[in-house]
């Protein structure tokens, strides 16, 4: 990940250190056992020659503080593509790798990720400046984080409101974002798979290793030869764990922006929740309009209980009738501002949200390059290394 | 949960290969067939130049004059069968043979035939094993091309084995085999059943008897046998492990390389670098296809070989027992007779003399056969690592092409960390 220049950066450093194992009794006083991270911040100042860095501010958080940190930018952002968070529990896994929360592997690709995404936060151009994110990284009472709940409009997965006029950029990126979703989950399936299967190819050398060691020592001319080949073959089977665990970091860096579609369809969802909301002012507005112009013609256009009753009990008075023009009066001018309001507001948020999704695009597209080039570099590491052992492999056996 | 990087759990991979845990191991300073402490027995004089000769100068074709092919697989379909015919060619320029070139037609049959007859005149000589009759492993059609092209290349190894060999390639069932039109005649001529009736009751009952005692030489190659056969069929079953363990591995590549193409679909500055990994993966499993035949058409064939060989040479050391133990029950007789002596003399002394040709034999292609085992598998072995070298090779030129494509520099401080 290429870090921006903000602000918040040119000032000081954040890293995320180390991971500790804690006990203690969570909300149902339940014992229980979870890690908690370390940020680290100090200034961002160069160290002179033979000096000291100086010492960092530090503490202690857990996974479930940072998701109230996300969550809180979630909902004061609503038009920023907030960075995702590693993910809670591991998916796509290939079998020799655990799915445990509390194995050692697990949590130091987890370290990395939170690390990755407060990096991410103080890179963005409008995040980085925010003061509750600060406090995150320096004080550690954080209250003010539990109280902001996220709207459950947004929460639900399935459209319950229809939106007649939504920016039809939006509805194009909604979809990008489900396709890309799609087909990174499948490419991640079947990368783990194909690293299952490579992990029991090397594997299984190994037990040429074991045979030709004891097939050696009966062996007279042959035996030493055997031997070292032998020997070749334990080291080719043992090269596969490096290798898969490099591979691993690829696999992070596509994980992340699979989780990334998920923040681009929330700010596509709060569009469609802005538009919407416009969308109703604009139609009850218009609605008042229509009563009014029924009071003052006469004329029902509209079925509404007002007008039956008047029409069995007999029309209201004059005076009745222009209490009733003045309040729709009012109703509608209330109805213009809100729609008035409305409108800016959602204009205002298609226009700060696609600044941000042009500066995303960019972002992505520079990442992905990137990490399909370290992929690349992660074949190249394991080719070479083939290469060196079957060439030894080949000299042991020529000395058969 | 383990503390550890990635969990050692390899018992999944790792093969339960021995069945014998406490075999003996058979020592490497003992020197088992130096060839050159041989009594002056007639027959074994005359082969004894030849036993001495270098095979691997033989094997260079610098002496080498005989050259046989076996090709040309035709089906052939009869009222009652449909079997293969295989083409022999031979070139020779040895004064036996009548002509210089022979072209002639066998079946499989006619091949066992000739191995059969062979085992009869040399009991004690170790005789090149023929490709299994029949495979039920893998459900082979008995008339597929792979089949056929690994029987007919085994066949093609048998005769120039048995043409490498000092002492048969000089038989005349061989001769026969090579230049015979019609093979039929001679099969009949031979009164091959009967004997070998005779030598499995003989042999029957002197197992029953059992041995006195075994030159240790002999009991020495027993151990060395046994130990080898395990180890062979061990190597040949790892083997078939790791080309069913990259066959599965192809098989999930051949699916990886379409999810980046499906990916580029959707994007766009993004597209051509996903296309090109795709194209790079798919290179890969072609690479890994050509991997999978070569340690299938290469490796495993000749270790199946020397599996069948272990049963070969076991074979043999059983009938040189048994040409042992007839001499000793002969002679046992001798000793408890009273009168008629001298006839009974001559005949223990006749088996006296089979029994030290049958040792001489053995003991001489003993080294013969421990040379061209460690030839062959030496080549094998050599060849497959070659094979991976270039696997890897490929490789690495393609994904290094990417990275040109992409306008990186491959890092020269991570070349330096790999080799380490």
């Amino acid at each position: 990940m290429v870090e921006r220049e903000t602000a918040l950066l040119r000032k000081m450093e954040i890293n995320v250190t180390e991971a500790e194992k804690r006990s203690g009794k969570n909300t149902v006083n339940m014992q229980e056992t979870y890690t908690v991270y370390l940020i680290e911040t100090r200034p961002a100042e160069t160290v002179p020659e033979g000096g000291t860095p100086a010492v960092p501010d530090t503490l202690w958080r857990r996974y479930s503080e940072f998701e109230l940190l996300r969550t809180y930018l979630l909902v004061t952002y609503p038009y920023i593509i907030i960075p995702p968070l590693p993910e809670k529990r591991a998916e796509f896994v290939w079998h020799k790798l655990s799915a445990d929360n509390l194995d050692p592997d697990f949590v130091e690709r987890r370290r990395v990720g939170l690390e990755n995404f407060l990096l991410r936060v103080a890179s963005h151009p409008v995040l980085s400046n925010d003061k509750i994110f600060f406090r995150f990284l320096t004080e550690l009472d954080m209250c003010d984080l539990v109280l902001h709940q996220v709207d459950s409009r947004l929460k639900s997965l399935s459209a319950m409101f229809r939106v007649k006029n939504p920016d039809k950029r939006f509805t194009a990126l909604k979809q990008y974002s489900d396709e890309l979703n799609t087909v990174i989950s499948h490419l991640l399936r079947v990368r783990a798979r194909v690293a299952d299967r490579l992990y029991g190819v090397y594997k299984v050398h190994g037990n040429y290793g074991r045979v030709f060691s004891e097939w050696s020592a009966i062996e007279k001319e042959m035996g030493d030869g055997l031997q070292s080949a032998g020997h070749h073959m334990d080291t080719y089977a043992a090269s596969i764990d490096d290798i898969l665990e490099e591979e691993e970091h690829y696999a992070d860096q596509v994980k992340e922006y699979l989780f990334y579609t998920d923040a681009v369809r929330s700010v596509c969802r709060k569009h469609e929740l802005s538009q919407y909301d416009l969308e109703m002012a604009a139609q009850d507005l218009a609605y008042k309009k229509q009563q009014k112009e029924e009071l003052a013609t006469g004329i029902v256009r509209v079925f509404s209980l007002k007008g039956m009753t008047s029409k069995l009990f007999g029309q209201e008075s004059q005076e009745q009738r222009e209490i009733r023009l003045a309040a729709l009066e009012q109703s509608i001018q209330e109805g213009e501002e809100t729609v008035k309001e409305k409108n800016a507001e959602c204009q205002e948020f298609v226009r700060t949200a696609w600044e941000d999704i042009e500066r995303f695009k960019e972002q992505k597209d520079k990442d992905l390059r990137e990490a399909l080039i370290s992929y690349a570099v992660v074949q190249i590491s394991m080719c070479k290394k083939g290469i060196q052992v079957w060439s030894n492999a080949k000299e042991c056996f020529s000395k058969m | 949960m383990s503390e550890h990087t990635v969990p050692a759990d390899l018992s999944g991979h790792m093969l339960d290969l021995d069945e014998d845990e406490d075999l003996e191991v058979f020592s490497k300073s003992t020197s088992l067939a130096d060839g050159s402490s041989m009594p002056n027995s007639p027959s074994s004089m005359v082969n004894q130049y030849r036993l001495e000769e270098d095979d691997e100068e033989q094997q260079n074709g610098n002496t080498k004059d005989i050259f046989i092919t076996v090709d040309n697989p035709e089906s052939h379909v009869t009222a009652i069968e449909t079997f293969i015919m295989y083409r022999v060619l031979t070139k020779t320029t040895r004064s036996e043979f009548d002509s210089c070139e022979y072209e002639v037609h066998r079946r499989y049959q006619d091949f066992l035939w000739l191995r059969s007859k062979l085992e009869e005149n040399y009991p004690t000589l170790i005789i090149h094993p023929l490709p299994e009759k029949f495979v039920m492993k893998g459900m082979v059609e008995r008339f597929s091309n792979d089949f056929i092209e690994t029987r007919r290349k085994a066949l093609h190894r048998f005769l120039n084995k048995i043409s490498e060999h000092p002492i048969l390639s000089y038989n005349q069932h061989f001769k026969v085999f090579l230049t015979a039109q019609e093979l039929a005649p001679h099969r009949k001529q031979s009164a091959g059943f009967l004997s070998r009736m005779g030598e499995t009751v003989r042999a029957v009952a002197n197992s029953v008897r059992g041995l006195s005692s075994r030159p240790e030489e002999f009991t020495l190659m027993q151990e060395y046998l046994e130990n080898f056969s395990n180890k062979i069929c061990s190597v040949n079953k790892v083997t078939q492990r790791v080309i069913k363990e990259q066959r599965e591995y192809l098989d999930e590549l051949k699916q990886y390389s379409p999810t980046y193409v499906q990916w580029a679909g959707l994007e766009g500055e993004l597209a051509e670098p996903l296309k090109d990994v795709a194209s790079c993966v798919e290179r890969c499993s072609k690479e890994t296809e050509e991997q999978i035949q070569h340690l299938s058409q290469v490796l495993l064939p000749i270790l199946h070989e020397y599996v069948l060989c272990g049963e070969t040479l076991k074979a043999v050391m059983r009938r040189r027992d048994n040409i042992q133990a007839e001499f000793e029950a002969k002679n046992e007789t001798l000793a408890s007779k009273k009168a008629d002596k001298e006839a009974m003399q001559v005949e223990v002394d006749g088996l006296a003399d089979r029994v030290e040709m049958a040792n001489n034999a053995l003991k001489g292609d003993w080294s013969h056969w421990q040379n061209s085992m460690r030839t062959d598998l030496k080549s094998a072995f050599i060849s497959t690592a070659e094979k991976n070298v270039e696997y890897y090779e490929k490789c690495l030129a393609v994904w290094e092409l990417f990275l040109l494509s992409q306008r990186v520099e491959p890092r020269k401080e991570l070349d330096e960390e790999d080799v380490s």
